[in-house]
């Protein structure tokens, strides 16, 4: 018998050509957003623009890879922020520091950063049973604390890792880095959460953790690893945008967390956990950094922007309840 | 006759807001007796007005929690409230008035709207309350991008002094906690917010109406977080849109230190006010001992952290671990 | 007499699966009608309907002679219907008083006075609970006390109707007598009570009307007495016992090594030093009122309870450190179909494959989803052997009937060829059929040499599958019963009169 495919806890969200009804909807929505954009000015239909912002999404999008895991069990992950300065200001201060030694481990300790943060909120939750919301913003204010006190408040000194920098400004074969790097993120993950064990486990534990656990899965050791993961993930979107920006600086992260949510709830990602596809994520990575680039063209206010992300979350939950509530 | 007393008896438990009151009598008189002024009118105004905002912070806090919600937009309906205050609480002493009210209105519309977003949106708390606090922070800041305005003087000099010798801070709080401690616990609708954190199943089998109860927990929210954006305001005589962050996680981690169960059902208002008071009276700990002043934000962070993990602890002690995949 | 309720053509069914099936009924005021019937037969649904949690899909309800819709539990008790559902109507965070307070539907915001306190204090004590406090949290009363407040809470409310399910479940033989006083004298001022139980003797001693149901509908409504026990098991079964129960299997040797042994497992919150032995092909029962520790020594055994002390042997080593993970593991191969199917048991959103291997996960190569594990083959076997009706693996499991979400949850752990399997209450709520097929499998079963462990609160069942019988009261084993020595009353007996033996010695 021939393992049964692990698509079928969003089964009923499939529109019936057999694509991702949420993929469809939000193709459809950045082709509105850009022709609406392309009337007040047409260069935005330029390929160098387009390119740009997928540059752009691609960062959000391995920002929203992170919180997608995160939100498919249930849970929240409110550390984005300070995790992505936190490990940026990590990296770029050993980059720059004049040792090669160290110039060399900055990327790895970024990256390692990350996974220790993630795997903190992770023990919090799982251990403790502290609800992820408070627990991972508690570690967010710890983590100010740190950075704070390490940049003494002033600009971060550093430099960024020249990998980086290649990863996240550079083009290959007119493609940009970035995105490349986004899609062997996303097909390693998209690979994780469609056949591997530990992939069912994700989708089962944010189903049911009474009826995992009763199965005699090892819950702790899901929940510490996807956090884990997800802190991974943030701490790498975290190191493109040092060599997308040419530095780290304070604050850096804040206005990443309520886009990258959005992303992933406009995605079709249940926030109850246990249901949602890499597919959907991907396209609302996409769309998000479209709307947020068309909003910037006409000048709207970053106040302004973070409303805008708001509300779409909320929008979005509530068709989706009208949806699911005949 | 082997059942009888086994339910009157028990083991003898001190109440858990008589062991958080000893704590602040402990963390207080350290803090006078490192502080370089010692005891006096003073050094206990300051404080009670630190402690009051926070203690009100954390009232708002309380009732969304007691029906196992959570508020993530505590800091930002501060913030917004106290931008609208630096706009209407000037003036004639009616105007003055009409201000206070409307500031009121303004906090208690958020609230019902975290309110409905949940109960009628069925959002889950979390999300809701963080993507309205964006709106909230959003709206405060495209109404004063920068901090500014004016505040009634004599009002504030009234709230924030003393009477003989006490402080005006604590003479409110208590009047506060009195006018909201008799109903909670000696009339049916304080009783019903208590039942429905305690069992949400049992209070709609018990007939309470328990919609329109959690609407009134979060509008009580929202009239407590206008309460304290107020009193910033009267604190600081301005308006200034960014203060909203830190309230957030202090609010909570004020409740989870004063006794109030993060499932809900459990706790009191006065419990959440002794948190409050307790987490600044560490930080002004701090602040009169000798760490590097960039180190405060860290320590602030950290006890924080200890203190909901402190709080959790009781998790450790579920005998079944099946409770704790409720 | 004059009827209070009536039900015509009522039917109700969850997501086309029917629970009620053109039901009607009349319910008499000043008269106390037994609803008797199998776990799934519809009593529950019946309550709830009239409880205003649910409303039906089709007929009619009538009160006082109008044609009424409840949506919602306070519609109902405005019209004097109160319900005390079992562990579902107390806030357990509040005391004892304030949940009597709260179900007396008094004004919201007025100040509580003295005498709203001694109203309450009088209906405690009239169902027999002077000696409970009224400033008790009630999540710290023994479960005994719980049901004597849910019942002085549903009676301080007046009712014209009273629904009591399974109310006096936990409670020994001379409490449930001054329960049923109550029951007589609200019945005797003109309350209609509705009494939903599965005790044949507490119906002998209650009831003046009984109503049968089975799979969803009213078989028959007789008067009180009319009818033998066997005569009223039959009509709630649908055929003999005989059919239903298939012969048992030959009970292993004497000599037999144990497979699985506790010695003193005690917990704090609910287990006083239990002994037990189970043996390769032996099938135990776990039997007593409901809730006296049988369903802790189940979670003991399989590591969901923390900080249970004593010893566990697994042939004839001691076994430690027990969690789901590592009873599950090879070497210990311990299985646990837990009690409630639709929250512990299925991922009642995942496809009916993907709940089967849930268990076998674990076990697959490289954790690759697609690699090929030992125990696919199994699933599929047993999905035969077990008949397992289903269109498509990829359909959710929650399409399945009761009884074929059960036999999904069996495969799931049988598929890891379990040495030990612990069932509990594993036929509640399934129709007869797929009962009688999960008996023959049961008997198979030890057969082939499981060693299988039943809590059931289906007296019946113990009494027709077991080898032997652990009877439990207030965490502790009071008795153990073999052979001939098992009939339903000497188990009722044992059940209840632990109470007075305990008192004794």
């Amino acid at each position: 018998m021939s393992a049964p495919s692990s698509s079928t806890a969003d089964s009923g969200r499939k529109a019936s050509w057999g694509v991702d009804r949420s993929v469809v909807i939000l193709l459809i929505a950045s082709i509105v957003v850009l022709a609406g954009a392309a009337l007040e000015s047409p260069g935005v239909l330029s390929v160098n623009y387009l390119l740009q912002q997928l540059q752009i999404a691609s960062i959000v999008g391995i920002l929203a890879t992170g919180a997608m895991l995160v939100i498919l069990l249930g849970q929240i992950d409110l550390s984005v922020p300070l995790t992505i300065t936190g490990t940026a200001i990590l990296a770029t201060s050993l980059a720059g520091s004049g040792n090669p030694t160290l110039a060399f481990i900055a990327i790895p300790a970024g990256l390692a950063g990350g996974l220790l943060i993630g795997a903190v909120n992770g023990l919090g939750v799982a251990i403790f049973r502290i609800p992820a919301m408070v627990w991972t913003l508690a570690v967010n204010a710890m983590l100010l604390g740190i950075t704070v006190f390490y940049t003494s408040g002033a600009k971060p000194a550093g430099a960024p890792p020249p990998l980086m920098v290649f990863l996240a400004r550079e083009r290959t074969l007119g493609i940009p880095n970035a995105f490349l790097l986004w899609l062997v993120v996303g097909a390693l993950v998209l690979f994780m959460l469609r056949r591997t064990v530990f992939g069912n486990y994700i989708y089962a534990l944010g189903q049911s953790p009474r009826a995992l656990f009763l199965a005699g899965a090892p819950v702790e050791r899901i929940i510490v690893g996807v956090f884990a993961l997800a802190g991974l993930l943030s701490s790498l979107g975290g190191l493109l945008l040092v060599g997308y920006a040419n530095q780290a600086y304070q604050g850096m992260g804040d206005s990443y967390l309520m886009p990258v949510i959005a992303a992933v709830v406009l995605g079709g990602t249940s926030i109850f956990g246990g249901s949602g596809n890499y597919s959907g994520t991907f396209m609302g990575a996409i769309f998000i950094t479209l709307l947020a680039s068309v909003l910037s063209l006409m000048q709207v206010p970053d106040a302004l922007r973070q409303m805008v992300f708001g509300a779409i979350i909320l929008a979005m939950l509530l068709i989706d309840r009208a949806r699911r509530a005949p | 006759m082997t059942e009888t007393g086994s339910s009157r008896s028990g083991r003898f438990k001190v109440p858990r807001v008589v062991i958080s009151a000893v704590l602040l009598a402990i963390l207080f008189a350290l803090y006078i007796s490192i502080q370089p002024r010692g005891f006096s009118t003073y050094v206990l105004t300051i404080w009670s007005n630190q402690g009051l905002l926070l203690a009100l912070a954390a009232i708002a806090q309380f009732f969304v929690v007691l029906v196992r919600g959570i508020d993530l937009s505590v800091g930002p309906m501060i913030a917004l409230t106290n931008v609208v205050a630096s706009y209407l609480i000037s003036g004639s002493p009616a105007q003055v008035a009409l201000g206070v009210v409307l500031v009121m209105v303004v906090g208690i519309g958020c609230g019902l709207l975290n309110g409905l977003a949940v109960v009628v949106g069925r959002i889950p708390p979390i999300v809701a309350t963080l993507a309205l606090g964006s709106l909230y922070s959003g709206v405060a800041l495209l109404l004063r991008p920068t901090p500014g305005g004016a505040i009634d003087e004599t009002l504030s000099d009234a709230l924030t002094y003393d009477v003989y010798g006490v402080p005006t801070a604590l003479i409110a709080l208590a009047i506060v906690l009195i006018l909201v401690a008799i109903p909670l616990r000696r009339s049916r609708f304080g009783m019903s917010l208590y039942a429905i954190g305690s069992s949400r199943d049992a209070s709609v089998m018990t007939g309470i109406r328990v919609p329109q109860m959690t609407l009134a927990a979060y509008s009580l929210g929202g009239f407590f977080a206008a309460l304290a954006g107020l009193y910033v305001s009267m604190l600081t005589l301005t308006g200034d849109p960014n203060i909203g962050p830190s309230y957030t996680l202090n609010s909570i981690a004020a409740v989870v230190i004063g006794g109030v169960a993060l499932s809900g059902g459990v706790g009191s208002p006065l419990g959440a006010a002794l948190g409050a008071f307790i987490l600044k009276t560490i930080s002004a700990l701090m602040f009169f001992s000798n760490l590097p002043p960039l180190a405060q934000p860290f320590f602030e962070g950290a006890i924080l952290a200890i203190a909901i993990v402190l709080g959790s602890l009781g998790m450790l002690r579920v005998r079944s671990r099946l409770e704790r995949f409720l | 007499m004059t009827s209070l309720v009536e039900f015509s053509a009522v039917s109700k069914s969850y997501g086309g699966i029917p629970a009620l099936t053109d039901v009607s009924l009349t319910i008499e005021a000043g008269a106390v009608h037994a609803i008797l019937g199998e776990n799934g037969a519809g009593k529950s649904t019946l309550m709830k309907l009239l409880a205003g949690v649910i409303t039906p899909n089709g007929g009619t309800i009538k009160v006082d002679g109008i044609e009424r819709q409840f949506a919602t539990p306070r519609d109902a008790t405005a019209l004097g219907i109160v319900c005390m559902f079992q562990e579902l109507s107390l806030m357990p965070h509040l005391t004892v008083r304030d949940n009597l307070l709260l179900g007396d539907g008094g004004p919201m915001l007025r100040l509580i006075g003295g005498a709203a306190v001694k109203a309450v204090r009088a209906s405690l004590d009239s169902v027999g609970g002077s000696h409970i406090g009224l400033s008790a949290l009630v999540s710290e009363l023994p479960l005994a006390d719980r049901q004597l407040v849910e019942i002085a809470k549903a009676i301080h409310r007046r009712p014209r109707l009273l629904i009591l399910d399974e109310a006096t479940a936990a409670l020994t033989a001379e409490r449930v007598e001054t329960v049923f006083a109550v029951i007589r004298k609200l019945r005797d001022e003109g309350c209609a009570i509705l009494f939903i139980s599965h005790r044949m003797y507490e119906i002998d001693a209650v009831a003046d009307r009984v109503s049968v149901f089975r799979n969803g509908r009213h078989v028959e409504t007789f008067a009180a007495g009319t009818r033998n026990r066997d005569e009223m098991i039959g009509l709630m079964v649908g055929q003999p016992l005989t059919e239903l129960f298939p012969p048992r299997v030959a009970a292993p040797a004497k000599g037999v090594v144990p497979l699985l042994s506790g010695r003193g497992l005690s917990w704090e919150r609910g287990l006083d030093g239990v002994n037990f032995d189970v043996r390769p092909g032996e099938i135990i029962g776990l039997g007593g009122l409901d809730g006296q520790g049988q369903q802790y020594l189940m979670h003991a055994v399989f590591g969901v309870l923390k900080g249970v002390q004593g010893t566990l042997t697994l042939d004839g080593k001691p076994l430690g450190g027990v969690t789901p993970r590592r009873a599950k593991a090879p070497g210990v191969d311990i299985a646990l179909v837990p009690e409630d199917r639709k929250t512990e048991g299925l991922i009642l959103d995942m496809s009916i494959g993907q709940n089967l291997s849930l268990a076998a996960l674990s076990r697959k190569p490289y954790g690759l989803t697609n690699a090929a594990g030992p125990a696919d083959a199994a699933i599929a076997r047993l999905t035969e052997r077990l008949e397992i009706k289903l269109k498509s693996l990829d359909d959710p499991v929650k399409t399945l009937s009761g009884g074929n979400q059960q036999k999904v949850v069996l495969a799931k752990w049988l598929a890891l060829s379990p040495r030990c399997l612990l069932l509990m209450d594993p036929t509640r709520g399934i129709d007869v059929r797929t009962k009688a097929q999960i008996y023959r499998l049961l008997q198979e079963l030890a057969g082939e040499g499981l060693a299988i462990i039943l809590q059931s609160t289906d007296y019946e069942e113990l009494i027709h599958l077991c080898h032997r019988i652990y009877v439990f009261y207030r965490g502790r084993v009071v008795r153990e019963m073999s052979g001939d020595e098992v009939t339903p009353d000497a188990l009722i007996a044992a059940a209840l009169n632990a109470h007075s033996n305990t008192a004794s010695t």
